[in-house]
């Protein structure tokens, strides 16, 4: 049993995961690298090129950084979020394949997770109900964290890490929990109970800034990544799903 | 009960703890990974895993 579920949450992850790579090759990872432009404020210290000044402000900022994009990319590539020494992969073939391994990492994961929900609960493994199921995962950790936490392109500003982390992950768990209420209490009360524990993280608050410094990225750019990481998601969710409904029917059938 | 329906009620329910143990270690697993690729604080994985955790809207920075 237990060889069953590794293998198809293995196969399904890896399916699942390299199909959503190549999406984010063509939506979110363009959107990325030209947020990564703006990251830091657009006061970077650490370069210096005639236009310094004038990318602290406004228009200027974002007429300068178009033009100076190549630039700054490149001396942005070997320093990523200001650590100069720490490892990170080179811009180009090595960022995109360590991208795809994290996602078919991810991938392998809400597999996993969905394969022991449904065991768990019982439930027949097959396409559509695991594709039911890998919806809710959708909701769970895609869009209910996104309403107190709108999806983050690099260079805007946000809380401590720790602590949106921290809501995140019991908003995800508290949205799940709620999911299973609403969807499979026996009567009313636990679906209002429900109800409760969904809006409960809300109630309580996402960790925000108090005081809201100017983000440096373009608004359209930043409004435009936050609906397409949510639509990669789902993608990334409802694929896992697929596959897991897939391999359950073809692997090792005890 | 007679010892056959008996016997086969037991082995229902070995099998069923079985899956239990099984989804369980499929579930640490599959938190451990998320946890890996979203939320660990290395720097290293963190650059590694830095344009996924920006398009699946983990929190990041």
């Amino acid at each position: 049993m237990l060889m069953r579920i590794l293998a198809v949450g293995l196969l399904a992850g890896l399916v699942s995961g390299v199909l959503v790579a190549l999406l984010q090759t063509v939506t979110t990872t363009p959107i990325i690298i030209e947020a990564e432009v703006y990251e830091n404020g657009g006061g970077h210290e650490t370069h210096d090129h005639g236009g310094e000044a004038a990318l602290q402000s406004g228009l200027l900022h974002y007429a300068v950084a178009s033009a100076e994009k190549a630039e700054l990319i490149f001396v942005h590539a070997g320093e990523d979020h200001g650590a100069g020494d720490v490892w990170a992969p080179e811009d180009g073939l090595p960022r995109t394949l360590y991208t795809s391994i994290a996602t078919v990492g991810t991938a392998i994961g809400f597999a996993m997770i969905l394969l022991a929900g449904m065991l768990f609960a019982g439930d027949t493994i097959t396409e559509s109900r695991a594709m039911a199921w890998a919806a809710a995962g959708f909701v769970a950790t895609g869009l209910a964290p996104a309403v107190g936490l709108s999806p983050e392109v690099p260079g805007m500003a946000a809380a401590e890490l720790s602590s949106r982390q921290a809501w995140w992950f019991a908003t995800a768990t508290c949205t799940a929990a709620a999911l299973w209420l609403i969807l499979r209490g026996s009567n009313n009360w636990y679906r209002l109970l429900g109800v409760a524990i969904l809006v409960a993280p809300h109630v309580w608050g996402a960790p925000h800034l108090t005081e809201h410094p100017a983000s440096s990225v373009p608004a359209h750019l930043a409004a435009q990544f936050a609906s397409t990481s949510l639509a990669v998601h789902a993608v990334l969710w409802l694929l896992t799903g697929f596959f897991v409904g897939f391999w359950w029917k073809r692997i090792g059938q005890s | 009960m007679n010892a056959q329906t008996y016997n086969s009620t037991a082995a229902a329910s070995s099998e069923r703890s079985q899956v239990i143990i099984a989804a369980t270690i499929a579930l640490v697993f599959g938190l451990g990974l998320v946890f890996t690729t979203g939320f660990a604080h290395s720097s290293s994985i963190h650059n590694a895993a830095h344009d996924t955790r920006h398009a699946l809207s983990f929190p990041c920075h």
